[in-house]
């Protein structure tokens, strides 16, 4: 169990917001990932799957209780995860995007897991003990992430016509959304600050070599640059997530209280 | 997680009668080592319909584990709670996992995976009946996990000790990943029937709705399952399908009655004069009308296969097309199995810690060398069982033929002299 008894009390907020954005971001894309079970390509790549959402699943209950002992309103993990409503939600709009094929898919786990990988290595250097554990744990996680995805990439890019198409289709249907993994807003700074959080706007030059380095070796052009959308992290999300929720919160919201 | 023996339909590929044309000796001496429970191994000789019913029985075993996945796999986005959502995620996955090594074991009897999955989009192919019945409400993976992988176990335990070795190692494995999921099912169960009165009225319709199917998931009684009698000869069956019913319905009773839920037969009763339960008729109509393919969400089950498999083709030919660009694809030789377009077969190696050898684990399919440590890993080593991986083209293996086998082996058994044991030494004479 995480344990926020040493915070500061003037970090206290802002350490709690911090916790939901990592937890949502890993809970949403759990969510989408679980979706596939049972209907991936082939037999290997659903067990694969299934392992990236077990993975995101441990990381979002890490996250989220710590997020909820630091709020104090007697919550846990489960209560945050299903309770909540699409205005309160944290995460990116990156993950909240739709699976569509599975190139949309492998697009979207390449562009987070890359980033989620960069994040994770400086947040493990955090000066708040919980966060570094989960993000210790959750490093290698990640790497075996991003490793995966970078290779579909590549076999997707590189494979036939029609599997060089739907990969440039799916990272071009993903590309608006990948400035918002690195903005900083004075939540992030302050935290970036004290060397408790991550200065996003710094993992940018490191994550576009590795993207481009994938992408060269997967023959694909990097997407064309045009106006992003951001807005997750402050709880202005894309009309996908209301759904997810109305699926993953359905037995929360239709028996009020019950255990499980 | 399941089988269910199917053979009852009763067509002409389900009798297993001894062929006369085949060699009478060596049939003698296959009998002879499976009646002296020694295992048969894939280059081994084997009666034609030994192959067939095997094959039969593996890939429906396959094919059930697979479809198996949607059931319960409609509620893992609907779990509720984050720890539900994973058990469940992880006990599906072990489905696939467990229809992996299946599909691996039945391709070591010379048909391609990809054969067997044509079969079964055709309706060639059965797969256990229990999967084509609705998971409507949450307590359905409740009881799914408590009665179908109850029943499950109880079939399968016996098919450890099957004659034919890749199966009865597949089942060794497939058991001993499986000891959670009728746990899960039943605490599932347990917290419904002890919760709301919605919950548990959701627990008792669950219940209702899979006691009969569960029960039947033990294929037809004996004196309607023309098969079982040769196929317990051949220990590719090891105990009748009314034996393990009745075992599967001892232990279940008092499981139901510990948390106040009722089974839907009012003619169930102990009976002290046979310690067993008796119950009552089963439906053997619809037992058949599931058999057939009628069973109620067959229809869903059957297209979401097919869904999934055509989505994925091009996924797969994408795949094997920039396999065939890497260097390392020129000294890979030509898969024999392999047709269409699923992926190549590699064997699996595991060290399970430094200090041992890697020992053979099983198969994957892939499509380039990377692509099967992947598969590897996520397949094999779920439970923490290794520190390294080798992976094998399985057309790159060079086997010793068993027909060689006395001539490559016997010579050792008088060289008696090569252990130490040979030479008798005063005991007061150390260290030698």
């Amino acid at each position: 169990m995480p344990e926020a008894a040493n915070v500061a009390e003037s970090n206290r907020a802002a350490l709690a917001e911090y916790a939901l954005r990592l937890g949502d971001d890993s809970l949403i894309l759990a969510q989408q990932l679980c979706a596939w079970c049972g209907h991936a390509p082939a037999i290997e790549v659903d067990l694969s799957l299934t392992n990236l959402a077990l993975d995101l699943i441990g990381q979002a209950r890490g996250f989220l209780s710590y997020g909820a002992q630091l709020r104090r309103l007697n919550e846990d993990a489960d209560a945050l995860a299903f309770g909540r409503d699409v205005l309160d939600f944290r995460n990116c709009l990156l993950v909240e995007q739709p699976d569509g094929d599975f190139a949309q898919t492998i697009a979207r786990q390449f562009l987070f897991s890359s980033w989620q990988q960069l994040f994770l290595d400086v947040l493990a250097q955090s000066r708040d003990a919980t966060l570094a554990g989960i993000a210790k744990k959750a490093i290698e996680e990640v790497s075996y992430h991003a490793r995966f995805a970078s290779e579909w990439i590549v076999r997707l890019g590189d494979g036939t016509a029609e599997s060089h198409a739907r990969m440039t289709a799916g990272l071009d249907w993903m590309w608006r959304f990948v400035d918002e993994l690195f903005e900083t807003d004075p939540i992030e700074s302050a935290l970036a600050e004290q060397g408790l959080g991550v200065d996003c706007a710094g993992l940018r030059p490191a994550w576009d070599t590795a993207i481009r380095k994938t992408l060269a070796e997967g023959t694909l052009p990097m997407p064309a640059v045009r106006r992003s959308v951001t807005g997750g992290r402050q709880g202005r999300h894309t009309e996908h997530l209301g759904r997810l929720l109305a699926d993953m919160q359905f037995l929360q919201r239709a028996y009020p209280g019950a255990n499980w | 997680m399941k089988t269910t023996d199917l053979n009852a339909s009763g067509g002409p590929a389900s009798q297993a009668p001894i062929d006369p044309t085949e060699d009478a000796d060596k049939l003698a001496t296959f009998d002879a080592r499976v009646a002296a429970d020694d295992f048969i191994e894939p280059k081994d000789w084997m009666p034609e319909n030994y192959r067939k019913s095997l094959m039969r029985q593996i890939s429906q075993h396959a094919h059930s584990e697979i479809v198996g996945m949607l059931p319960e796999g409609n509620w893992i986005t609907r779990a509720p709670t984050l720890l539900r959502k994973a058990v469940l995620l992880a006990k599906v996955q072990d489905e696939g996992g467990h229809g992996l090594y299946l599909y691996a074991a039945a391709e070591t009897l010379g048909t391609s995976r990809e054969e067997m999955i044509d079969a079964l989009h055709a309706g060639r192919a059965k797969y256990s009946t229990i999967f084509s019945y609705p998971t409507p409400t949450w307590a359905d993976i409740g009881a799914i996990g408590w009665l179908v992988d109850g029943a499950a176990v109880v079939n399968q335990v016996p098919l450890q000790r099957c004659s034919y070795g890749p199966y009865a190692r597949a089942m060794v494995r497939i058991c001993k990943e499986e000891s959670f999921h009728q746990r899960q099912g039943y605490e599932i169960m347990m917290t419904l029937a002890r919760g709301s009165p919605e919950q548990k009225r959701m627990a008792q319709d669950a219940l209702n709705r899979w006691w009969w199917p569960s029960i039947m998931m033990f294929g037809p009684p004996d004196d309607h399952s023309p098969n079982s009698a040769q196929s317990i000869r051949w220990r590719i069956k090891r105990e009748t399908n009314d034996e393990l019913r009745q075992k599967f319905i001892d232990i279940t009773v008092p499981q139901a009655e510990a948390i106040g839920l009722t089974l839907p037969d009012p003619e169930l009763k102990w009976n002290e004069a046979r310690g067993a339960y008796d119950f009552g008729p089963i439906d053997w109509d619809e037992f058949y009308a599931a058999v057939r393919g009628e069973g109620p969400v067959a229809k869903e089950r059957m297209q979401a296969r097919i869904k999934a498999w055509k989505d994925g083709a091009w996924v797969r030919e994408a795949a094997n097309a920039h396999g065939k660009k890497l260097p390392s694809h020129a000294s890979v030789p030509v898969d024999r199995l392999r047709t269409g377009d699923d992926w190549s077969l590699w064997e699996v190696f595991i060290r399970a810690k430094n200090g041992l050898s890697h020992k053979h684990v099983g198969s994957v399919h892939a499509a380039d060398p990377r692509m099967a440590i992947e598969h590897a890993r996520d397949i094999y080593t779920r439970r923490l069982e290794g520190v390294s991986l080798w992976v094998v083209p399985s057309a790159q293996i060079t086997a010793s033929d068993p027909a060689e086998s006395a001539a490559l082996f016997e010579p050792a058994e008088d060289k008696i002299y090569r252990h130490p044991t040979f030479y008798s030494i005063p005991d007061h004479i150390k260290n030698i």
